[in-house]
């Protein structure tokens, strides 16, 4: 147990603690290289825009910003500072919304992007496998093969284009889903059975853009790893000794490429978080992503911070999560 | 360089349809040269046509004839990959071959960025600075910016790659000739990892521009310049879909599509050519 931890815990906790490092300090960054000072193009802009705000809050948005931005006192000293407030769960108050925080805001968004993103990843990264697994132990089978070829041609395209596709075929043309958001107009979120109908019927088409794209990464993955895998002794030997195909491929053949698949997939969540934020642009789905899109539209500089911010967090905290779970998968990390 | 592209024409069918796709776009890009009309110019044809013979890809609603405003986009586009790949290339090369050879604490810190940068959600950060550098935003300067961001994961790539370089004994025998380490890196590890730099190239062509897509979608790009994002920003900018004017989307996630699909085909059968043990089961050897 204590060499578990030594080898394997305390490396991943300090890999954790870098990514956050390393994204919060790029944040810190960014605005500080913008050859424009962001705090007065902010307040120059809210107040060219004859929004009706009194000199007092015009004020105490400029304070607002100024410690947003971290900028009072030497750089070393504003890079504490940021992160004080960072600890604190101070994100400080949305720009276009003055003076609702940006943390609510983000927490309201958040359940919708997390419910569609972690299904979708769940469903690709599973159909992706199995069925590369069993296109690399069944060469020659026909429907596998069309599969591939339709997943491959998706893979590489941005996910907008896809998403734009699927929501004019799916929504426009032939119109068995619905146009754009997570429920109609007048209802209210609620737990009740039906709304979760309505949900699904409006997370459906979001949810299968995220898959199809992803859905080609995993099946070629799997193939690649696998095709390896069958060629090696104890495979043959599986095989020479009479065991059940569905057995040598379970245990033998699947279980061994899903070690690097599942680092694939902490790998990948960043990536695919991007993705889903411009999935909801697509679809008007009112998480993360179209929270960001408003937040382009209205120049909400704090509100993008906040977005950056939570997102780096949550994908350190996904990949940290997926890296306790390894070891389940894994007993030779368990053993060690 | 003439038999590779034999050999992949003959044997690789992936690649025949990659040549045709990637060929689709070349005439396209060269056409933009000869076009008959300025894409920063609106009203100079007819509003809103279908596509029809004298408009191959039909007309949009600021007057532009989309197929020869797509050549100059499918041109901008592409020179954003590669000028982006070039910069992330250099990036990628320089940390690799360090990370790999140096090893020791200077590898574990180079790598921990390094995963780092490949873990975190870019496009928020991408975002953020598109926000703030909004109006002095520029195709060049959006290339730069994706090429500081576009190179960890083939940095680790090439550093794999230099780990096993510096096993071999032309790299002892260099080190015991007193040949400097930086050197010794670029002149000997190097071209042994080309192959896969050039590689990686194309995939990360594929990356940058489809961040230009979502990036200018999101209208954080420089807008007046014709690109296959610009495109579907002005269509949705005018409801396009709305206004039953398809054809705006159409054409550019067409024609995105194929660069796409091109570029990735490409780039699946050149790695599988690289690996000799699956190029010698492509070639049936």
């Amino acid at each position: 147990m204590r060499r578990f931890i030594l080898r394997y815990l305390i490396p991943r906790i300090i890999q954790f603690l870098t990514i956050i490092f390393v994204g919060i300090t790029v944040t810190f960054i960014i605005p500080r290289l913008a050859p424009t000072d962001p705090v007065e193009a902010q307040v120059s802009m809210m107040i060219a825009r004859g929004s009706s705000l009194d000199p007092q809050s015009i004020a105490s948005m400029r304070a607002a910003l100024t410690d947003l931005y971290g900028l009072s006192g030497g750089p070393v000293q504003q890079y504490f500072a940021f992160w004080g407030r960072l600890l604190r769960g101070d994100l400080g108050p949305s720009l276009a919304n003055f003076p609702t925080p940006v943390s609510e805001m983000i927490g309201q968004a958040m359940p919708y992007t997390l419910s569609v993103l972690v299904t979708a990843v769940i469903i690709s990264w599973i159909f992706g496998n199995l069925f590369g697994a069993l296109s690399s132990y069944y060469p020659k089978n026909k429907a596998l093969n069309v599969i591939e070829v339709l997943g491959q041609a998706v893979r590489p395209i941005p996910y907008y284009i896809v998403a734009l596709v699927l929501l004019v075929v799916f929504a426009f043309f032939i119109p068995i889903f619905p146009f754009s958001g997570a429920y109609p107009v007048g209802i209210k979120p609620s737990w009740s059975l039906e709304f979760m109908w309505i949900y699904l019927k409006h997370s459906a088409l979001p949810a299968a853009t995220l898959v199809l794209v992803g859905f080609g990464g995993w099946f070629i993955g799997m193939k690649s790893l696998t095709s390896n895998i069958i060629s090696e002794d104890y495979v043959v030997y599986a095989e020479t000794a009479g065991l059940k195909e569905n057995k040598i491929l379970r245990h033998y053949i699947m279980r061994n490429a899903l070690l690097p698949q599942l680092t694939g997939l902490a790998m990948s969540l960043g990536t695919v978080f991007s993705g889903a934020l411009i999935m909801e642009v697509v679809f008007g789905f009112p998480g993360i992503g179209s929270l960001t899109m408003a937040a382009v539209f209205r120049n909400d500089y704090s509100m993008i911070m906040g977005i950056a911010i939570y997102s780096i967090i949550g994908v350190a905290v996904a990949v940290f999560l997926m890296d306790l779970i390894y070891p389940l998968f894994d007993p030779r990390v368990r053993y060690q | 360089m003439f038999r590779v592209l034999r050999d992949l024409l003959r044997y690789d069918g992936r690649f025949r349809f990659a040549f045709i796709l990637l060929a689709a776009v070349v005439v396209m890009v060269l056409l933009s040269f000869v076009s008959p009309y300025d894409p920063k110019k609106s009203f100079a044809v007819p509003m809103d046509m279908p596509p029809s013979l004298e408009h191959i890809f039909g007309t949009n609603s600021r007057g532009q004839d989309l197929f020869w405003w797509l050549t100059f986009a499918v041109r901008n586009s592409l020179f954003l990959g590669v000028m982006t790949a070039i910069i992330s290339r250099v990036i990628a090369v320089l940390v690799g071959l360090t990370a790999g050879y140096r090893g020791g604490w200077l590898d574990r810190v180079l790598m921990s960025i390094n995963d780092s940068f490949v873990v975190l959600p870019l496009l928020p950060i991408l975002i953020l600075l598109g926000l703030l550098l909004r109006d002095r935003m520029n195709l060049f300067f959006l290339a730069v910016i994706l090429g500081l961001f576009g190179w960890p994961f083939d940095a680790r790539l090439i550093r794999s790659q230099v780990l096993s370089l510096k096993e071999r004994s032309f790299t002892r025998t260099a080190v015991h000739s007193g040949i400097n380490g930086f050197w010794i890196t670029i002149n000997e590890h190097l071209p042994f990892v080309l192959p896969i730099v050039f590689a990686t190239t194309i995939n990360n062509m594929l990356w940058s521009i489809g961040m230009e897509v979502t990036l200018s979608v999101l209208g954080l790009s420089d807008l007046i310049t014709p690109s296959l994002g610009t495109a579907l920003y002005w269509a949705n900018q005018h409801g396009a879909l709305v206004a039953r004017v398809w054809w705006w989307i159409a054409a550019p996630a067409l024609v995105a599509t194929v660069l796409f699909l091109g570029l990735y085909l490409f780039f699946a059968s050149i790695n599988e050519y690289i690996d000799p043990r699956t190029r010698l089961r492509l070639m049936g050897g």
